[in-house]
């Protein structure tokens, strides 16, 4: 565009300088230089969230590379053995993974109950003025550190266990025929049942939080039908909330469950850290994350081979899980923007 | 009308009612125990030696290198997560709207913020200390550096998130505004959006360092460890987290009131970050409006 074209179309005097801006460039040179800003801007954006992709990747990776001696060498051995030595050299996987699914199975068990009674509490019982202060007291348990929960487990809630529930436990339901063997077994306090609870404490919070939000997105509409047909709240809750926010819920549970599995600190204090693998929940155990945090720095050779192994196993596995959680969570926020 | 039914219906609600309020208040039960007992066995330890003397000294010392080691760490850790996440982030909500690797990159970030952190530290092992190892002939083999960029990896999802839907707010008549006056987009963004999401980030900064700052798994086999005090990235250097793990494992109880006292400090650190956060988001909402 010329000059005189440009002063033509442009009539306005602020514009009279036309095809130049304020330091005499030609304008047209002055897009391009930003067109070329604008594409190296955008390729960092681009190169620091593509970071993200690679971390996933890469831990995925490095494990498996890590663990390659045992993985490969050993294979189907590695993951079926409960065999752990690290004087022969010999590494089964089993009790490890053993511990870390059915404490985080216990861990479930206890907190979506929990949980679900605390967004119910929250999201319909409540009076208003109580809903901020008790939601951010439970949003709390979640902002506690993990290490702050491992000592609590050990010096305070595992003597707790050992004097009080324990014996409790075995003289009640231990006694029963068949349930009894899972509370069979002397009080150390310590154990797989412990690192259930507190696992539970801790991943509560998380799922309560999935649930009160997805409870809150039902339409008002429909709880309110309900209400006007006769229903009690109970029923509009367990009949109608439930129903509509499904999927969502099943997600939260599963990033409660992904969050159980990879916790470290808290379970390794209170589990015991024996390579057992027993019918009885009182008894010590191991688990994948405690295993590594445990060894690691004394490892060497195959035994630091089969602990990245571990941590390649804890990684897919949780990927998954969280895969599934996320998937599921998806599910809902869709459904709600169709509308 | 069957009365019978009519009153189950409501002793169920009742009974309902009575569980959920029960399950509540569990919740509440443990929140306040474990924080009773953090907070007077914590007191009970905490004096003067605990700043000034360093753990090499056992039940005699304190925590002094500990203290600056967490913080140096943290520093660092924030110092690399920040920027990389904000502009994550910012190439997630401004950039990449509809594309489909930017609803991938979405979708594996979320997966990241709750990925097992102990998996992290072995992978900032794996790529960092092990080849610093043998490119320096192990005189560099742990460092404080490796256990900053591990506890970055914690951090960097929550900023990405966090900058992402914080962007995601700011009303496009800002932007249609600014791109009519016929500024670049990288000026726009930088100058206009990310000042006007300031406060949000903020948040998600400081909710990152409350998150990275608690974390004891990564950094046992990254930053390791160091009775004494530390200062260059490339030295072993002790933390809070790792001492406190490493003192309750010990038989001596004069070492666990210690690791009380290292509980409070870390629990008081991470509840500031995380009330500031809240503080910081309020008040740039009011005063955006």
């Amino acid at each position: 565009m010329s000059h005189a074209t440009a002063t033509a179309m442009h009539p306005d005097p602020r514009q009279s300088s036309g095809g130049h801006d304020p330091r005499g460039r030609p304008v047209i040179d002055r897009a391009r230089t930003d067109a070329r800003h604008d594409r190296w801007f955008r390729g960092t954006l681009r190169t620091c969230a593509l970071l993200v992709l690679v971390v996933l990747v890469g831990a995925a990776l490095s494990t498996l590379w890590g663990g390659r001696e045992v993985l490969f060498g050993d294979g189907w051995r590695f993951l079926t053995s409960a065999e752990w030595n690290p004087v022969e050299n010999r590494y089964g996987a089993l009790a490890p993974v053993f511990g870390t699914l059915v404490t985080s199975l216990i861990a479930l068990l206890l907190a979506v109950p929990l949980a679900f009674g605390i967004a119910l509490f929250l999201t319909e019982i409540a009076p208003a003025w109580l809903r901020g202060p008790v939601a951010a007291a439970i949003d709390l348990l979640a902002a506690i550190p993990s290490i702050i929960y491992g000592m609590w487990g050990l010096f305070v809630f595992v003597p707790f266990m050992a004097e009080r529930v324990q014996p409790t436990l075995s003289e009640t339901l231990g006694t029963l025929p068949l349930i009894g063997v899972l509370f069979d077994g002397p009080p150390l306090g310590l154990g797989i049942l412990t690192a259930g609870i507190v696992l539970a404490i801790m991943i509560v919070p998380f799922i309560a939080a999935v649930m009160r939000e997805v409870f809150q997105a039902v339409p008002t509409r429909l709880k309110e039908s309900a209400s006007a047909l006769g229903a009690t709240t109970w029923e509009v809750v367990w009949d109608i909330v439930l129903p509509y926010t499904r999927s969502a819920v099943i997600g939260g549970i599963f990033l409660g469950l992904g969050r159980a599995l990879g916790e470290t600190m808290a379970v390794t204090f209170v589990l015991g850290n024996a390579y057992d693998i027993s019918a009885s929940l009182l008894m010590p155990g191991t688990s994948i994350s405690s295993a590594i945090a445990n060894e690691f720095n004394e490892a060497v050779g195959s035994h630091r081979s089969a602990l990245l192994a571990l941590g390649f196993l804890l990684f897919v596995v949780t990927f998954v899980v969280l895969l599934v959680a996320r998937l599921m969570l998806r599910r809902l926020s869709r459904r709600e923007g169709t509308r | 009308m069957n009365p019978g039914l009519y009153r189950r219906r409501r002793w169920r609600n009742t009974l309902a009612m009575l569980l959920a309020g029960g399950a509540t208040l569990i919740g509440l039960a443990f929140l306040a125990w474990i924080l009773w007992v953090t907070l007077s066995r914590g007191i009970a330890a905490i004096g003067a030696p605990l700043f000034t003397r360093i753990t090499a000294h056992a039940e005699q010392g304190g925590l002094a290198n500990a203290i600056v080691g967490s913080l140096l760490i943290d520093l660092m850790a924030i110092l690399i997560a920040a920027p990389i996440g904000v502009m994550a982030g910012t190439w997630l909500a401004e950039f990449a709207a509809r594309s489909r690797l930017g609803a991938l990159i979405r979708f594996l970030n979320d997966i990241l913020l709750s990925a097992p952190s102990i998996v992290l530290g072995l992978f900032v092992y794996v790529v960092v200390v092990l080849p610093m190892t043998a490119a320096s002939d192990g005189a560099v083999t742990f460092s404080a550096l490796a256990g900053a960029l591990a506890l970055a990896l914690i951090g960097l999802p929550v900023i990405v998130r966090t900058t992402d839907e914080m962007l995601q707010l700011v009303p496009s008549t800002l932007r249609e505004a600014a791109l009519s006056l016929g500024i670049p987009q990288w000026k726009l963004t930088w100058q206009v959006l990310l000042r006007a999401a300031g406060s949000g980030i903020l948040t998600g900064v400081l909710l990152a360092l409350a998150r990275l700052a608690g974390e004891t798994a990564p950094l046992l086999f990254t930053a390791f460890g160091n009775n004494f005090m530390a200062f260059g990235p490339l030295d072993k250097m002790a933390s809070l987290p790792t001492v406190i793990y490493q003192y309750t494992n010990d038989p001596n109880p004069a070492m666990h009131a210690i690791a009380w006292a290292g509980a409070l400090l870390i629990t008081l650190f991470v509840l500031t970050l995380g009330l500031l956060a809240r503080l910081v988001l309020t008040r740039g909402k009011t005063h955006h409006d």
